[in-house]
Protein backbone atom coordinates (compact mmCIF):
# COMPACT_ATOMS: atom_id res chain seq x y z
CA UNK A 1 0.00 0.00 0.00
CA UNK A 2 1.26 3.40 -0.77
CA UNK A 3 2.73 4.96 2.42
CA UNK A 4 0.95 8.11 2.25
CA UNK A 5 -2.87 6.63 1.91
CA UNK A 6 -1.90 3.76 5.06
CA UNK A 7 -0.59 6.44 7.30
CA UNK A 8 -4.01 8.25 6.73
CA UNK A 9 -5.46 4.99 7.12
CA UNK A 10 -3.42 4.55 10.39
CA UNK A 11 -5.30 7.89 12.12
CA UNK A 12 -8.38 7.19 10.91
CA UNK A 13 -8.34 4.05 12.96
CA UNK A 14 -6.90 5.89 16.24
CA UNK A 15 -9.33 8.05 15.86
CA UNK A 16 -11.73 5.39 15.82
CA UNK A 17 -10.59 4.70 19.36
CA UNK A 18 -10.29 8.43 20.63
CA UNK A 19 -13.99 8.81 19.50
CA UNK A 20 -15.26 5.56 20.98
CA UNK A 21 -13.19 6.77 24.36
CA UNK A 22 -14.89 10.42 24.28
CA UNK A 23 -18.32 9.09 23.75
CA UNK A 24 -18.19 6.90 26.66
CA UNK A 25 -17.79 9.56 29.14
CA UNK A 26 -19.86 11.98 27.10
CA UNK A 27 -22.66 9.39 27.33
CA UNK A 28 -22.30 9.72 31.11
CA UNK A 29 -23.06 13.12 30.70
CA UNK A 30 -19.61 14.34 31.29
CA UNK A 31 -17.66 15.93 28.48
CA UNK A 32 -13.59 15.30 28.97
CA UNK A 33 -10.87 17.59 27.42
CA UNK A 34 -8.42 15.13 28.89
CA UNK A 35 -8.42 12.08 27.07
CA UNK A 36 -4.70 12.71 25.69
CA UNK A 37 -3.26 12.31 29.08
CA UNK A 38 -4.81 8.80 29.09
CA UNK A 39 -3.55 8.04 25.80
CA UNK A 40 0.04 9.79 26.53
CA UNK A 41 -0.10 7.04 30.30
CA UNK A 42 -1.19 4.47 27.76
CA UNK A 43 1.69 5.25 24.61
CA UNK A 44 4.33 5.72 27.33
CA UNK A 45 3.97 2.93 29.66
CA UNK A 46 3.53 0.47 26.87
CA UNK A 47 6.80 1.97 24.72
CA UNK A 48 8.79 1.77 28.27
CA UNK A 49 7.80 -1.94 28.66
CA UNK A 50 8.41 -3.05 25.10
CA UNK A 51 11.78 -0.89 24.85
CA UNK A 52 13.19 -0.40 28.33
CA UNK A 53 12.05 -3.64 30.25
CA UNK A 54 11.76 -5.71 26.81
CA UNK A 55 8.15 -7.12 27.40
CA UNK A 56 6.19 -8.17 24.32
CA UNK A 57 3.76 -6.31 22.99
CA UNK A 58 0.75 -7.62 24.07
CA UNK A 59 1.11 -7.40 27.52
CA UNK A 60 2.69 -4.28 27.41
CA UNK A 61 -1.02 -3.11 25.16
CA UNK A 62 -3.09 -4.77 27.96
CA UNK A 63 -1.01 -2.86 30.72
CA UNK A 64 -1.26 0.16 28.78
CA UNK A 65 -4.81 -0.17 28.96
CA UNK A 66 -5.04 -1.02 32.39
CA UNK A 67 -2.68 2.01 34.05
CA UNK A 68 -5.19 4.70 32.33
CA UNK A 69 -8.43 2.53 33.83
CA UNK A 70 -6.68 2.70 37.17
CA UNK A 71 -5.53 6.08 37.39
CA UNK A 72 -9.51 6.97 36.19
CA UNK A 73 -11.04 4.85 38.84
CA UNK A 74 -8.31 6.64 41.60
CA UNK A 75 -8.96 10.19 40.42
CA UNK A 76 -12.77 9.99 39.22
CA UNK A 77 -15.04 10.17 42.56
CA UNK A 78 -14.12 13.85 43.33
CA UNK A 79 -13.56 14.38 39.70
CA UNK A 80 -16.51 13.04 38.73
CA UNK A 81 -18.87 15.32 41.02
CA UNK A 82 -17.81 18.48 38.66
CA UNK A 83 -20.14 19.18 36.24
CA UNK A 84 -20.24 21.08 33.22
CA UNK A 85 -17.49 23.41 32.70
CA UNK A 86 -16.20 22.31 36.34
CA UNK A 87 -15.46 19.04 34.89
CA UNK A 88 -14.39 19.84 31.32
CA UNK A 89 -11.76 22.43 32.99
CA UNK A 90 -10.43 19.54 35.45
CA UNK A 91 -9.49 17.20 32.99
CA UNK A 92 -7.95 19.63 30.50
CA UNK A 93 -5.90 20.55 32.94
CA UNK A 94 -5.05 16.78 33.92
CA UNK A 95 -4.43 16.39 30.16
CA UNK A 96 -1.98 19.15 30.32
CA UNK A 97 -0.18 17.99 33.32
CA UNK A 98 -0.13 14.88 31.95
CA UNK A 99 1.74 16.08 28.72
CA UNK A 100 3.86 18.43 30.29
CA UNK A 101 4.99 15.69 33.31
CA UNK A 102 6.23 13.00 30.24
CA UNK A 103 8.13 16.24 28.75
CA UNK A 104 9.98 16.35 31.82
CA UNK A 105 10.53 13.04 32.80
CA UNK A 106 13.85 11.47 32.09
CA UNK A 107 13.64 7.65 32.47
CA UNK A 108 10.40 8.00 29.17
CA UNK A 109 13.11 10.26 27.24
CA UNK A 110 11.56 13.87 28.92
CA UNK A 111 11.47 16.39 25.89
CA UNK A 112 13.66 14.09 23.69
CA UNK A 113 10.88 11.67 23.18
CA UNK A 114 10.92 7.80 22.81
CA UNK A 115 11.80 5.79 19.56
CA UNK A 116 12.48 1.69 19.16
CA UNK A 117 9.00 1.11 19.40
CA UNK A 118 7.58 -1.26 16.76
CA UNK A 119 5.36 -4.24 16.08
CA UNK A 120 2.09 -2.67 15.22
CA UNK A 121 0.57 -2.74 11.63
CA UNK A 122 -2.24 -1.10 9.95
CA UNK A 123 -3.95 -4.74 10.08
CA UNK A 124 -3.06 -4.69 13.62
CA UNK A 125 -5.02 -1.27 14.53
CA UNK A 126 -7.95 -2.66 12.57
CA UNK A 127 -8.37 -5.48 14.64
CA UNK A 128 -8.27 -3.72 17.68
CA UNK A 129 -11.08 -1.21 16.03
CA UNK A 130 -13.09 -4.64 14.91
CA UNK A 131 -12.42 -5.90 18.37
CA UNK A 132 -13.68 -2.73 20.45
CA UNK A 133 -16.74 -1.81 17.83
CA UNK A 134 -18.15 -5.36 18.72
CA UNK A 135 -17.57 -4.59 22.57
CA UNK A 136 -19.41 -1.62 22.08
CA UNK A 137 -22.09 -3.57 19.51
CA UNK A 138 -22.57 -6.08 22.51
CA UNK A 139 -22.70 -3.29 25.20
CA UNK A 140 -25.53 -1.61 23.49
CA UNK A 141 -27.54 -4.67 23.13
CA UNK A 142 -27.28 -5.63 26.55
CA UNK A 143 -29.63 -4.30 29.01
CA UNK A 144 -26.97 -2.54 31.01
CA UNK A 145 -27.16 -0.26 27.66
CA UNK A 146 -30.63 1.40 28.81
CA UNK A 147 -28.99 2.15 32.70
CA UNK A 148 -26.30 4.34 31.27
CA UNK A 149 -28.99 6.24 29.03
CA UNK A 150 -30.56 6.90 32.28
CA UNK A 151 -27.08 9.30 32.79
CA UNK A 152 -27.41 11.01 30.23
CA UNK A 153 -30.79 12.28 30.97
CA UNK A 154 -31.47 12.83 34.63
CA UNK A 155 -29.24 11.95 37.51
CA UNK A 156 -31.87 12.56 40.20
CA UNK A 157 -34.31 10.49 38.41
CA UNK A 158 -32.27 7.40 37.85
CA UNK A 159 -31.15 7.96 41.53
CA UNK A 160 -34.84 7.58 42.31
CA UNK A 161 -34.87 4.37 40.78
CA UNK A 162 -31.83 2.92 42.30
CA UNK A 163 -29.65 3.37 39.84
CA UNK A 164 -26.13 3.85 41.24
CA UNK A 165 -24.93 7.11 39.41
CA UNK A 166 -21.75 7.34 41.00
CA UNK A 167 -20.65 3.90 40.01
CA UNK A 168 -21.87 4.02 37.04
CA UNK A 169 -20.08 7.05 35.66
CA UNK A 170 -16.96 6.01 37.25
CA UNK A 171 -16.79 2.30 35.56
CA UNK A 172 -17.58 4.51 32.22
CA UNK A 173 -14.63 6.36 33.14
CA UNK A 174 -12.22 3.89 33.44
CA UNK A 175 -12.92 2.63 30.70
CA UNK A 176 -13.09 5.59 28.29
CA UNK A 177 -9.64 6.11 30.14
CA UNK A 178 -8.58 2.22 28.80
CA UNK A 179 -10.26 2.99 25.23
CA UNK A 180 -7.53 5.94 25.15
CA UNK A 181 -4.63 3.95 26.73
CA UNK A 182 -4.69 1.53 23.92
CA UNK A 183 -5.37 3.95 21.58
CA UNK A 184 -1.55 5.56 22.69
CA UNK A 185 -0.01 2.06 22.73
CA UNK A 186 -1.04 1.30 19.11
CA UNK A 187 -0.12 4.83 18.08
CA UNK A 188 3.45 4.87 20.05
CA UNK A 189 4.30 1.13 18.34
CA UNK A 190 2.98 2.37 14.69
CA UNK A 191 4.05 5.61 14.61
CA UNK A 192 7.71 4.53 15.99
CA UNK A 193 8.37 7.68 17.47
CA UNK A 194 6.55 9.41 20.59
CA UNK A 195 7.25 13.08 22.01
CA UNK A 196 4.98 14.35 24.18
CA UNK A 197 3.97 16.82 22.41
CA UNK A 198 1.84 14.52 20.15
CA UNK A 199 -0.61 14.32 22.95
CA UNK A 200 -1.77 17.57 23.45
CA UNK A 201 -4.87 19.34 24.08
CA UNK A 202 -5.81 19.35 20.45
CA UNK A 203 -5.84 15.53 20.37
CA UNK A 204 -8.62 15.48 23.52
CA UNK A 205 -10.30 18.58 21.50
CA UNK A 206 -10.69 16.83 18.26
CA UNK A 207 -11.49 13.08 20.17
CA UNK A 208 -14.97 15.11 21.57
CA UNK A 209 -15.41 16.71 18.02
CA UNK A 210 -16.04 13.75 16.53
CA UNK A 211 -18.43 12.63 18.55
CA UNK A 212 -20.54 15.85 18.63
CA UNK A 213 -20.57 16.00 14.77
CA UNK A 214 -20.75 12.05 14.20
CA UNK A 215 -23.86 12.43 16.67
CA UNK A 216 -23.63 11.91 20.57
CA UNK A 217 -26.78 9.13 20.87
CA UNK A 218 -24.96 6.53 19.51
CA UNK A 219 -21.57 5.29 19.44
CA UNK A 220 -22.29 4.09 15.48
CA UNK A 221 -22.43 8.25 15.45
CA UNK A 222 -18.67 8.74 17.03
CA UNK A 223 -16.80 6.41 14.49
CA UNK A 224 -18.85 7.79 11.64
CA UNK A 225 -17.60 11.20 12.66
CA UNK A 226 -13.80 10.12 13.73
CA UNK A 227 -13.65 8.92 9.50
CA UNK A 228 -15.50 11.47 8.31
CA UNK A 229 -13.15 13.85 10.18
CA UNK A 230 -9.78 12.49 9.74
CA UNK A 231 -10.53 11.61 5.82
CA UNK A 232 -12.02 14.92 5.06
CA UNK A 233 -8.75 17.21 5.60
CA UNK A 234 -7.28 14.69 3.05
CA UNK A 235 -9.93 14.84 0.37
CA UNK A 236 -9.74 18.62 0.74
CA UNK A 237 -5.70 18.43 0.01
CA UNK A 238 -6.47 19.62 -3.85
CA UNK A 239 -7.66 23.24 -2.26
CA UNK A 240 -4.04 23.66 -0.91
CA UNK A 241 -3.59 27.01 0.79
CA UNK A 242 -7.55 26.71 1.10
CA UNK A 243 -7.79 23.44 2.43
CA UNK A 244 -8.22 24.59 6.50
CA UNK A 245 -10.54 27.20 5.77
CA UNK A 246 -12.81 24.58 3.69
CA UNK A 247 -12.39 22.23 6.76
CA UNK A 248 -13.63 24.85 9.51
CA UNK A 249 -16.17 26.02 6.47
CA UNK A 250 -17.66 22.19 5.87
CA UNK A 251 -17.88 22.12 10.30
CA UNK A 252 -19.52 24.99 10.73
CA UNK A 253 -21.95 24.16 8.30
CA UNK A 254 -22.67 20.92 9.53
CA UNK A 255 -23.05 22.17 12.75
CA UNK A 256 -25.73 24.29 11.53
CA UNK A 257 -27.61 22.05 9.16
CA UNK A 258 -27.37 18.97 11.84
CA UNK A 259 -26.69 20.04 15.64
CA UNK A 260 -27.57 16.64 16.94
CA UNK A 261 -24.71 15.22 14.82
CA UNK A 262 -24.61 12.85 11.67
CA UNK A 263 -26.13 10.05 12.70
CA UNK A 264 -29.27 9.96 15.87
CA UNK A 265 -30.91 7.21 17.75
CA UNK A 266 -34.25 8.19 15.39
CA UNK A 267 -32.40 8.30 11.85
CA UNK A 268 -30.80 4.62 12.99
CA UNK A 269 -34.19 2.90 14.10
CA UNK A 270 -35.36 4.01 10.64
CA UNK A 271 -32.59 2.57 8.90
CA UNK A 272 -33.09 -0.86 11.25
CA UNK A 273 -36.98 -0.82 10.07
CA UNK A 274 -35.31 -0.49 6.52
CA UNK A 275 -32.95 -3.80 6.00
CA UNK A 276 -34.77 -6.64 5.48
CA UNK A 277 -34.34 -9.23 8.59
CA UNK B 1 -46.23 -4.29 64.81
CA UNK B 2 -43.17 -1.95 63.70
CA UNK B 3 -44.99 0.95 61.06
CA UNK B 4 -43.54 0.55 57.80
CA UNK B 5 -42.09 4.21 58.14
CA UNK B 6 -41.74 6.04 60.63
CA UNK B 7 -40.66 9.68 61.33
CA UNK B 8 -39.45 11.26 64.65
CA UNK B 9 -38.99 14.75 64.99
CA UNK B 10 -37.83 15.16 61.64
CA UNK B 11 -36.73 18.93 60.82
CA UNK B 12 -35.09 20.31 57.93
CA UNK B 13 -33.40 23.82 57.81
CA UNK B 14 -32.26 25.66 54.76
CA UNK B 15 -30.47 28.69 56.30
CA UNK B 16 -32.82 30.16 58.36
CA UNK B 17 -35.97 28.65 56.91
CA UNK B 18 -37.25 26.08 58.40
CA UNK B 19 -39.05 24.22 55.90
CA UNK B 20 -39.58 20.93 58.37
CA UNK B 21 -39.94 21.91 61.71
CA UNK B 22 -39.89 18.91 64.20
CA UNK B 23 -42.55 16.77 62.53
CA UNK B 24 -43.69 12.94 63.49
CA UNK B 25 -46.04 10.73 62.04
CA UNK B 26 -45.81 6.83 61.05
CA UNK B 27 -47.59 5.11 57.84
CA UNK B 28 -48.44 1.09 58.53
CA UNK B 29 -47.83 -1.20 55.32
CA UNK B 30 -51.47 -0.76 53.36
CA UNK B 31 -52.50 2.94 54.24
CA UNK B 32 -53.36 5.12 51.83
CA UNK B 33 -52.08 8.46 53.62
CA UNK B 34 -52.72 11.98 52.34
CA UNK B 35 -50.38 14.96 53.37
CA UNK B 36 -51.74 18.31 52.22
CA UNK B 37 -50.91 21.56 53.12
CA UNK B 38 -50.63 24.99 51.51
CA UNK B 39 -47.90 25.93 49.23
CA UNK B 40 -44.07 26.03 50.50
CA UNK B 41 -45.76 23.57 53.59
CA UNK B 42 -43.09 21.45 53.00
CA UNK B 43 -44.58 18.75 51.35
CA UNK B 44 -42.19 18.06 48.78
CA UNK B 45 -38.84 19.10 50.87
CA UNK B 46 -40.35 16.36 53.37
CA UNK B 47 -40.99 13.67 50.38
CA UNK B 48 -37.24 14.86 49.43
CA UNK B 49 -36.09 13.87 53.19
CA UNK B 50 -37.89 10.57 52.84
CA UNK B 51 -36.52 9.86 49.39
CA UNK B 52 -32.91 10.50 50.93
CA UNK B 53 -32.10 13.57 48.41
CA UNK B 54 -32.10 15.31 51.75
CA UNK B 55 -30.22 14.84 54.54
CA UNK B 56 -33.18 15.83 57.78
CA UNK B 57 -31.24 18.86 60.01
CA UNK B 58 -32.29 16.79 62.83
CA UNK B 59 -34.88 14.03 63.52
CA UNK B 60 -34.57 10.03 62.65
CA UNK B 61 -36.24 7.91 59.78
CA UNK B 62 -37.33 4.60 60.20
CA UNK B 63 -38.07 2.10 57.87
CA UNK B 64 -39.27 -1.74 59.29
CA UNK B 65 -37.41 -0.26 62.43
CA UNK B 66 -34.24 0.61 60.59
CA UNK B 67 -32.30 4.01 60.56
CA UNK B 68 -32.37 5.18 57.01
CA UNK B 69 -31.69 9.09 57.34
CA UNK B 70 -27.83 8.51 56.10
CA UNK B 71 -28.75 6.41 52.73
CA UNK B 72 -28.61 7.92 49.41
CA UNK B 73 -31.71 8.32 47.06
CA UNK B 74 -30.42 4.88 45.14
CA UNK B 75 -30.13 2.91 48.79
CA UNK B 76 -33.42 4.03 49.64
CA UNK B 77 -34.99 2.80 46.16
CA UNK B 78 -33.33 -0.23 46.69
CA UNK B 79 -34.80 -0.56 49.73
CA UNK B 80 -38.84 -0.11 48.42
CA UNK B 81 -39.70 3.08 48.77
CA UNK B 82 -40.55 4.50 45.34
CA UNK B 83 -41.35 8.52 44.36
CA UNK B 84 -42.66 10.52 41.93
CA UNK B 85 -41.76 14.27 41.12
CA UNK B 86 -43.71 17.28 41.24
CA UNK B 87 -41.88 18.47 38.33
CA UNK B 88 -41.68 15.76 35.83
CA UNK B 89 -38.50 13.96 35.49
CA UNK B 90 -38.53 11.42 32.66
CA UNK B 91 -35.52 10.00 30.27
CA UNK B 92 -35.78 12.37 27.06
CA UNK B 93 -33.77 9.31 25.19
CA UNK B 94 -36.35 6.44 27.14
CA UNK B 95 -39.22 5.04 25.26
CA UNK B 96 -42.49 4.08 27.11
CA UNK B 97 -41.37 0.46 27.77
CA UNK B 98 -37.68 1.62 28.24
CA UNK B 99 -38.77 3.67 31.24
CA UNK B 100 -39.90 0.61 32.80
CA UNK B 101 -37.59 -1.66 32.04
CA UNK B 102 -34.03 0.51 33.93
CA UNK B 103 -36.64 0.97 36.59
CA UNK B 104 -36.92 -2.77 36.95
CA UNK B 105 -33.74 -3.28 37.78
CA UNK B 106 -33.49 -1.12 40.40
CA UNK B 107 -34.05 -4.40 43.00
CA UNK B 108 -31.86 -6.49 40.71
CA UNK B 109 -28.32 -7.57 40.89
CA UNK B 110 -27.12 -4.69 39.43
CA UNK B 111 -24.69 -3.45 36.21
CA UNK B 112 -22.87 -7.02 35.83
CA UNK B 113 -25.76 -8.95 35.96
CA UNK B 114 -27.41 -6.62 33.12
CA UNK B 115 -24.46 -6.90 31.08
CA UNK B 116 -24.32 -10.91 31.31
CA UNK B 117 -26.31 -12.18 27.88
CA UNK B 118 -27.50 -15.03 29.65
CA UNK B 119 -29.84 -13.92 31.99
CA UNK B 120 -31.98 -13.23 28.45
CA UNK B 121 -35.00 -15.61 29.93
CA UNK B 122 -35.62 -12.99 32.55
CA UNK B 123 -35.69 -9.93 30.10
CA UNK B 124 -39.27 -11.75 28.36
CA UNK B 125 -40.67 -11.73 32.06
CA UNK B 126 -39.69 -8.57 32.47
CA UNK B 127 -41.48 -6.96 29.16
CA UNK B 128 -44.50 -8.90 30.40
CA UNK B 129 -44.83 -7.70 33.80
CA UNK B 130 -44.05 -3.52 32.34
CA UNK B 131 -46.66 -4.32 29.73
CA UNK B 132 -49.11 -4.98 32.56
CA UNK B 133 -47.93 -2.44 34.19
CA UNK B 134 -48.40 0.11 31.19
CA UNK B 135 -51.97 -1.35 31.16
CA UNK B 136 -52.61 -0.34 34.93
CA UNK B 137 -51.95 3.21 33.86
CA UNK B 138 -53.47 2.92 30.22
CA UNK B 139 -50.14 2.97 28.20
CA UNK B 140 -49.71 -0.28 27.09
CA UNK B 141 -50.45 1.30 23.26
CA UNK B 142 -47.58 3.92 23.85
CA UNK B 143 -44.68 1.76 24.99
CA UNK B 144 -42.53 2.50 21.94
CA UNK B 145 -42.64 6.10 21.75
CA UNK B 146 -40.49 8.36 23.10
CA UNK B 147 -41.66 9.76 26.81
CA UNK B 148 -41.45 13.00 26.74
CA UNK B 149 -43.59 13.27 23.62
CA UNK B 150 -46.71 11.89 25.37
CA UNK B 151 -48.94 14.64 26.63
CA UNK B 152 -48.54 15.49 30.11
CA UNK B 153 -50.94 13.38 31.82
CA UNK B 154 -49.74 10.57 30.25
CA UNK B 155 -46.42 11.67 31.35
CA UNK B 156 -47.12 11.81 35.05
CA UNK B 157 -49.00 8.08 34.93
CA UNK B 158 -46.07 6.87 33.41
CA UNK B 159 -43.71 8.65 36.41
CA UNK B 160 -46.37 6.61 38.77
CA UNK B 161 -45.58 3.75 36.53
CA UNK B 162 -41.70 4.17 36.76
CA UNK B 163 -41.78 4.47 40.50
CA UNK B 164 -44.59 1.23 40.33
CA UNK B 165 -41.26 -0.97 37.96
CA UNK B 166 -39.01 -0.47 40.97
CA UNK B 167 -41.37 -3.19 42.82
CA UNK B 168 -41.66 -0.64 45.98
CA UNK B 169 -43.54 -1.24 49.39
CA UNK B 170 -44.35 2.52 49.62
CA UNK B 171 -44.97 4.97 46.82
CA UNK B 172 -44.44 8.37 47.67
CA UNK B 173 -46.60 10.29 44.92
CA UNK B 174 -45.96 14.71 44.58
CA UNK B 175 -48.84 16.02 43.29
CA UNK B 176 -49.96 13.42 40.63
CA UNK B 177 -53.35 15.40 39.74
CA UNK B 178 -51.59 18.41 39.25
CA UNK B 179 -52.04 19.92 35.57
CA UNK B 180 -54.50 17.34 34.73
CA UNK B 181 -57.84 17.92 33.34
CA UNK B 182 -61.07 16.51 34.97
CA UNK B 183 -61.48 12.88 32.74
CA UNK B 184 -57.95 12.48 33.54
CA UNK B 185 -58.27 13.27 37.33
CA UNK B 186 -60.86 11.05 37.28
CA UNK B 187 -58.57 8.09 35.33
CA UNK B 188 -56.14 8.75 38.48
CA UNK B 189 -58.59 8.48 41.13
CA UNK B 190 -59.51 4.65 39.56
CA UNK B 191 -55.96 4.02 39.30
CA UNK B 192 -55.26 5.12 43.22
CA UNK B 193 -58.09 2.71 43.60
CA UNK B 194 -56.44 -0.18 42.10
CA UNK B 195 -53.76 0.22 44.07
CA UNK B 196 -55.19 0.73 47.37
CA UNK B 197 -56.73 -2.66 46.16
CA UNK B 198 -53.79 -3.84 45.66
CA UNK B 199 -52.29 -3.29 48.68
CA UNK B 200 -49.57 -0.78 48.29
CA UNK B 201 -48.66 1.64 50.86
CA UNK B 202 -48.94 4.93 49.55
CA UNK B 203 -48.56 8.99 50.81
CA UNK B 204 -50.38 10.67 48.60
CA UNK B 205 -49.27 14.44 48.47
CA UNK B 206 -52.38 16.07 46.75
CA UNK B 207 -54.36 19.54 46.31
CA UNK B 208 -56.98 18.67 44.86
CA UNK B 209 -59.45 17.92 47.94
CA UNK B 210 -62.31 16.12 46.70
CA UNK B 211 -59.71 13.73 45.41
CA UNK B 212 -57.87 13.20 48.81
CA UNK B 213 -60.99 12.70 50.35
CA UNK B 214 -62.10 10.02 48.47
CA UNK B 215 -59.16 7.86 48.37
CA UNK B 216 -57.27 8.35 51.70
CA UNK B 217 -57.90 6.31 54.94
CA UNK B 218 -56.10 8.93 56.69
CA UNK B 219 -54.79 12.70 56.57
CA UNK B 220 -52.02 14.32 57.66
CA UNK B 221 -51.88 18.12 57.37
CA UNK B 222 -48.87 20.25 57.20
CA UNK B 223 -48.33 24.15 57.68
CA UNK B 224 -45.45 26.19 57.97
CA UNK B 225 -43.45 22.81 58.26
CA UNK B 226 -45.70 22.21 61.40
CA UNK B 227 -48.10 18.85 61.44
CA UNK B 228 -51.30 20.51 62.41
CA UNK B 229 -53.56 17.57 62.10
CA UNK B 230 -54.06 13.83 61.65
CA UNK B 231 -56.43 11.85 61.07
CA UNK B 232 -59.53 10.32 59.19
CA UNK B 233 -61.05 12.38 56.20
CA UNK B 234 -63.91 13.21 58.15
CA UNK B 235 -62.09 14.48 61.20
CA UNK B 236 -59.97 17.06 59.22
CA UNK B 237 -62.52 18.20 57.25
CA UNK B 238 -64.30 19.78 60.49
CA UNK B 239 -61.04 20.54 62.08
CA UNK B 240 -60.53 24.06 62.99
CA UNK B 241 -56.94 24.50 62.61
CA UNK B 242 -56.81 22.99 58.92
CA UNK B 243 -59.94 25.45 58.50
CA UNK B 244 -58.13 27.73 59.17
CA UNK B 245 -54.63 27.00 57.67
CA UNK B 246 -56.50 26.85 54.61
CA UNK B 247 -59.05 30.00 54.90
CA UNK B 248 -55.74 31.89 55.96
CA UNK B 249 -53.84 30.64 52.51
CA UNK B 250 -56.91 31.99 50.35
CA UNK B 251 -57.82 35.09 51.95
N1 LIG C 1 -33.45 23.43 48.19
C1 LIG C 1 -34.04 24.43 48.87
N2 LIG C 1 -33.32 25.49 49.30
C2 LIG C 1 -33.90 26.50 49.98
N3 LIG C 1 -35.20 26.55 50.28
C3 LIG C 1 -35.98 25.53 49.87
C4 LIG C 1 -35.44 24.41 49.14
N4 LIG C 1 -36.46 23.56 48.87
C5 LIG C 1 -37.57 24.11 49.39
N5 LIG C 1 -37.30 25.29 50.00
C6 LIG C 1 -38.26 26.13 50.72
O1 LIG C 1 -38.89 25.33 51.68
C7 LIG C 1 -40.27 25.65 51.78
C8 LIG C 1 -41.10 24.42 51.54
O2 LIG C 1 -41.07 24.10 50.17
P1 LIG C 1 -41.73 22.79 49.59
O3 LIG C 1 -41.29 21.64 50.36
O4 LIG C 1 -41.45 22.76 48.12
O5 LIG C 1 -43.28 23.07 49.83
P2 LIG C 1 -44.56 22.36 49.24
O6 LIG C 1 -44.14 21.16 48.47
O7 LIG C 1 -45.40 22.04 50.43
O8 LIG C 1 -45.25 23.38 48.37
C9 LIG C 1 -40.51 26.77 50.80
O9 LIG C 1 -40.46 27.98 51.48
C10 LIG C 1 -39.37 26.65 49.83
O10 LIG C 1 -39.04 27.89 49.27
MG1 LIG D 1 -44.39 20.68 46.52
Amino acid sequence: MNIYYEGVLASTGINILLALSAYTILATNRLSLGNAGFMAIGAYVSSYLTVNVGWPLFPSIAVAGAAPALIALAIGRPVLRLQGIYFVMVTLAFGEVTRTFFQNFEPTGGAYGMRGMSGVTIEMIYAFVAAFVLLYVAFDRSRAARLTYTLRDDDEAARSIGIDVVAVRLIAFAWGALVAGIAGALFAHYALYIESGNFNFLISASAVLFVILGGVQTFWGAIIGAVVLTLLPEALRFLDAWRLSAYGAILVAMMVLRPEGILTRTLLRRLRRLSPR
Amino acid sequence: MTPLLELRNVSKRFGGLTAVDAVSFSIEAGELVGLIGPNGAGKTTLFNIIAGVYRPSQGQLLHRGDAISMLDPARIAKRGIARTFQNIRLFQSLTVLEHLLVAQTCRGLGLLAELNPLVSGAERTRRKAAMELLELVGLENRHDEIAIHLPYGAQRRLEIARALATSPELLLLDEPAAGLNDTETVGLREMLDALRAQHYTILLVEHDMKLVMRVCSRILVLEFGKLIASGAPAEIQVNPEVINAYLGAEA
